[in-house]
């Protein structure tokens, strides 16, 4: 069973959060974009093909430059290592010792990165990028194969947003996904549930199904209503640990397509001021528990359609909707910067539910939505997709964001 | 390619503003008390000086041509030398450099950093784009950390002992104890060595420099002027430097000196074995055993041993870093890279006082610089000869 | 003495009492479903824009949001279909005098906790009629079922065929309405109608029937049983929205003590 940390001490003053160094360069930023993809990524050169560690503006080979981030082989071997036990440095202060190596990649460059506790001088390795307390990229050597003692590392739970171990709010317990997350997170070790509910005078045939998990709870959770949230924060404002905003109003057409804002008012009730009203109810709490522990408060994750990012004429308002959550999202992110929450991003592709009923498939079935926001902070991702749609969508618009946006108004060949 | 012999040069009056820990003071005021003291010690005026060489990491916002107006420096030379550690033998290849083209007459050559409360965390922090990007988020251990890196893969590849590294901060610390000037002067033995607390593994308290504030300067001029002032000088038999040597090391085990030691011994027609002295750069005792045995004193990846295998005291056979180096008399940033040149000026011109070494003619002064990322990226080294007045 | 500085008196002495009908408005009081395609009645919704803080010092204020058939509410002819030509037919345009008047109240707890279906029928009427006499023409009447002690879930009651409750059949709506002339008609109820009442002929017989005759509407009111089967007046004044199709409005019935309840 998922057992939580023993409780706290009331006498003892919670951990202050402070953040690790955050300052990098554009191009370190660069590789950050790629951590929050779950992706390792160094700078290969267009020109020699030389691989560059760290960042740089041209090629340490010839000078090019033509430098282009490309995921790379994460291979390598620790050449060096040692465990620092005294800095001048706060975040990393309340860490000490931490442990950190040479790394000797396989693709060419050496690098330094935090290390596992299982891999030392000698081993093979696999480096991930993983996103830090201060939102930026973290190099950390992992051993070769994965395995569950992977994630109950110190610094592999420093360096990601596991569940394992943590409470969970599900904001929307009526949404598709809802029972499917609920059994996810607890599958991955989140300690308890708490499954919101709005209008509870409306009938909900999943509640059994929902208890029969377990560690499961019902809370009453509107996001339309300030005061429902703001009491709700209220309550369990202090153990929430990973807050899961799916909450959202759909409805099929485009702008013309009705008479009235009527729809467009509620998407905008459950999508956008309802996540504001999340954020001020539980946002402060969360961030002040940031560096609470092995089960301090450590993601924000905002469920969004790949419309956010890619306009779908099907759900003009939906995409609407979320593009907003979206730059509210990234504002989140830049506020929680420091504290040791993390804001994620699903995109998700068309679920198939009752309001993406015309679409053709592949759509996105609940149970693949909850496994990727599972997965998502299994890992620390900070952006992650879901489903088909949403990664063909994602990649094009990483590649030409006015070419994705432009063909996904039509006219286009396949 | 030989290069020109640094003819007719001298370097003199060297001086030392005492270290402090912690001092409110800022950098303009280490260097220009490091170069009032240059100045008394030859009995020049600032008006006498016509070129400056700036080391410092703690200027800010201010540069060299700001403290030209802070000094009230007229100059018809001006050199930024921001190589860190090695900026003793860069400053003084450069500004001889300039005095023997007839640049300038008298080149002030300075270093000095300012240590207050938490500067040392502010300058580690953005102390260069690859650290901030590359090494300094990763634990925060600043120079202590990446030196544990290389140090550890160093002992793995030669087999050197933490012992080996022991006797060097050992016979260190015995010469701080004979030089008033020195922060640390307490007794060190083999075993406190082994027995302090580890900062970055393997690296222990007594592996590290204290940051502290200071400043150090000396005059580089004709030799010529030198006599008319009647200063005991030392000439410039050679002086090498070398930056980003080897960048293909995927951890650094050696520095630019190996490649520019034949250079330098060449230059100075004389031998490792002919040198009286020798001034490391002694960041980390790991770094001492490179520069000897890059310079020569022994083969490669056996410079710890060598060094540990004799009595490296003011009065052993071989004297090294006589003043107690920066592990014993801390390090004052930049100052740092000239503690090694002022000392080595003192030794060979018979002016070290307690710390003299019996009849010093010649020194070896080498330095090693900017921590960029993972490794030192500047190396430089002088040999001087004294000139008994 | 007038008639108002005698009911002055006996407001002051008690004699007359003013009852309260009205469910406070908050976001958890339910509200009707429809089918989701449809459009949604907006339950109440209340943001705070300043409480004695930098938003506004010295002063505490809400914005508030809700659909006009939110809460205890009023249904002005022009809410149906069969309304929309009403003379008269909107909130804004309805005699004022039609806000207060007459009611009586037809006691059909017994049949509603019976059955959750129970649709009050004219013999219904006809059986309160003998014992109280015939339903006055202008007066309001009221349905009493108890329905509004039920909380959350059960007050809408709703079930995979929809939603539960009780309401008047068509033939007890044409009745009151083309029969005995009555200004309106009111439940505990979500709505004039049962929960069922779009399975009736015609669908929806309270709104349609009601509606179509230039009458009124209220629901979703409390207290029922605290008025006399006949005997009290209401005071039911919707906001004066321009056009409106109805209003959220607090209903208070004066009710005579020493007639009090039989």
């Amino acid at each position: 069973m998922n057992r939580l940390p023993p409780k706290k001490n009331p006498l003892k003053r919670t951990q202050v959060p402070v953040s690790p160094p955050g300052m990098r360069s554009r191009a370190a930023t660069a590789m950050t974009v790629a951590a929050a993809e779950g992706r390792f990524a160094l700078q290969h050169c267009g020109e020699c093909g030389a691989v560059q560690y760290p960042p740089r503006e041209l090629c340490r080979g010839c000078l090019s430059d033509a430098l282009e981030w490309r995921d790379t082989d994460p291979s390598g071997a620790v050449i060096a290592e040692t465990t620092t036990r005294v800095t001048p440095d706060t975040y990393f202060r309340g860490l000490m010792p931490v442990r950190i190596a040479t790394v000797l990649l396989d693709a060419g460059p050496s690098l330094i990165a935090r290390l596992h506790g299982a891999v030392g001088r000698g081993d093979r390795v696999r480096v991930a990028a993983r996103i830090d307390a201060a939102g930026q990229a973290i190099l950390l050597a992992l051993p070769e194969q994965e395995g569950t003692e992977v994630r109950d590392d110190p610094t592999v739970r420093e360096l990601s947003t596991d569940p394992r171990l943590r409470r969970v709010l599900i904001v929307d317990g009526r949404a598709p996904e809802a029972l499917a997350l609920a059994r996810g997170l607890l599958e991955a070790g989140a300690a308890h549930v708490f499954v919101g509910l709005s209008e509870i005078w409306k009938p909900f045939a999943l509640r059994d199904q929902f208890v029969a998990l377990g560690a499961c709870s019902f809370v009453k959770l509107d996001v339309t209503d300030a005061d429902s949230v703001q009491d709700l924060a209220a309550e369990i404002g202090g153990k929430v640990e990973i807050l899961i905003d799916n909450a959202r109003f759909t409805r099929p057409g485009g702008v013309l397509g009705r008479a009235d804002t009527v729809f467009a008012r509620q998407e905008l009730e459950n999508g956008v001021l309802g996540m504001i009203r999340l954020a001020q109810g539980f946002g402060r709490a969360m961030q002040a528990r940031g560096q609470d522990g092995v089960n301090s408060a450590v993601a924000w994750v905002s469920i969004l359609p790949i419309g956010a990012l890619v306009p779908q004429m099907s759900h003009a308002m939906a995409s609407a909707s979320g593009a907003a959550v979206l730059a509210l999202s990234h504002a989140l992110r830049g506020e929680m910067r420091g504290s040791g929450v993390r804001v994620i991003n699903i995109y998700a592709g068309p679920v198939d539910d009752e309001w993406h009923q015309e679409l053709p498939q592949p759509k996105l079935a609940p149970k693949a939505l909850a496994q990727a926001v599972v997965k998502a902070l299994v890992e620390g991702r900070e952006e992650a997709t879901a489903g088909e749609v949403a990664r063909d969508l994602y990649a094009r618009w990483r590649e030409d964001p006015a070419l994705a946006i432009r063909e996904a108004l039509g006219g286009t060949t396949a | 390619m030989r290069t020109a012999p640094y003819e007719g040069v001298v370097v003199t009056a060297p001086f030392t503003v005492p270290y402090v820990r912690f001092s409110p003071r800022p950098a303009q005021y280490w260097i220009g008390a490091a170069l009032r003291g240059a100045l008394a010690a030859a009995g020049l005026g600032p008006r006498d000086v016509d070129g400056l060489t700036v080391s410092s990491f703690t200027l800010f916002p201010d540069t060299a041509p700001g403290l030209t107006d802070h000094l009230g420096l007229t100059l018809n030379y001006l050199d930024t030398v921001t190589v860190g550690g090695a900026c003793g033998a860069v400053a003084l290849r450069r500004a001889a450099r300039a005095v023997q083209a007839g640049e300038a007459e008298v080149v002030a050559c300075t270093a000095g950093d300012a240590n207050g409360i938490d500067s040392f965390r502010r300058l580690l922090q953005s102390f260069s784009r690859f650290a901030m990007d590359a090494s300094y988020p990763y634990g925060a251990g600043g120079p202590n950390a990446v030196f544990a890196l290389l140090t550890d893969h160093y002992m793995q590849k030669y087999g050197a002992a933490r012992e080996d590294f022991g006797r060097i901060a050992v016979a260190q610390r015995d010469n701080a104890r004979r030089n008033p000037q020195a922060l640390m002067r307490g007794r060190l033995t083999l075993e406190d060595y082994l027995n302090a607390r580890m900062i970055s593994d393997p690296l222990g308290l007594f592996d590290c420099v204290m940051p502290c504030a200071g400043g150090e300067a000396f005059l580089v001029m004709t030799e010529d002027r030198a006599r008319s002032l009647n200063l005991p000088f030392a000439r410039i038999l050679s002086a090498v430097e070398r930056h980003n040597a080897f960048p293909e090391d995927s951890v650094q085990y050696r520095g630019g000196w190996a490649e520019n030691a034949g250079r330098l011994w060449d230059g100075a027609g004389i031998g490792p074995g002919d040198v009286d002295l020798v001034q490391t750069y002694d960041d980390y005792p790991v770094i001492c055993a490179m520069q000897v045995e890059d310079l020569g004193f022994c083969a490669k990846g056996e410079g710890a041993r060598f060094m540990a295998a004799r009595d490296m005291t003011v009065t052993g056979d071989f004297p090294h870093n006589t003043s107690g180096g920066q592990l014993s008399g801390g390090q004052a940033g930049a100052a740092g890279g000239f503690l090694g040149m002022t000392e080595a000026i003192r030794q060979v011109t018979n002016r070290a006082g307690p710390t003299q070494v019996p009849g010093a003619r010649r020194a070896l002064v080498s330095g090693f610089g900017m921590v960029n990322f993972d490794r030192g990226i500047c190396t430089a080294a002088a040999v001087i000869e004294g000139v008994q007045a | 003495m007038s008639t108002l500085s005698d009911l002055a008196q006996a407001l002051a002495s008690g004699r007359v009492q003013v009852v309260d009908l009205t469910h406070t408005l908050s976001a958890d009081f339910p509200v009707m479903v429809l089918p989701p395609e449809m459009g949604q009645c907006a339950p109440f919704r209340k943001v705070e824009v300043s409480a004695y803080d930098h938003r506004g010092p010295a002063w505490r204020w809400n914005e508030i949001t809700m659909n006009e058939h939110t809460g205890t509410h009023f249904d002005a002819p022009s809410h149906w279909i069969t309304g929309k030509d009403v003379p008269n037919g909107t909130v804004d345009s309805i005699p004022v005098s039609a806000f207060v008047g007459p009611v009586v109240v037809i006691d059909f707890s017994a049949e509603a906790a019976a059955d959750e279906d129970a649709l009050l029928g004219v013999e219904h009427i006809e059986a309160w009629e003998e014992r109280h006499g015939p339903v006055p023409a202008g007066a309001w009447v009221f349905l009493r079922t108890d329905w509004s002690r039920r909380k959350g879930a059960a007050y809408l009651n709703l079930r995979e065929d929809g939603a539960h409750s009780p309401g008047p059949s068509a033939e007890a709506m044409r009745y009151l309405v083309n029969v005995r002339g009555i200004r309106g008609f009111g439940t505990e109820t979500i709505g004039t109608d049962a929960g069922q009442g779009g399975h009736l002929d015609p669908p929806y017989p309270a709104h349609a029937i009601l509606h179509g005759a230039g009458r009124y509407g209220l629901q979703c009111m409390c207290n029922l049983d605290q008025l006399p089967p006949t005997g009290a007046i209401i005071c039911a004044a919707p906001l004066k929205i321009e056009n409106g199709s109805g209003s959220p409005l607090r209903v208070l019935a004066l009710v005579e003590r020493d007639r009090g309840r039989k």
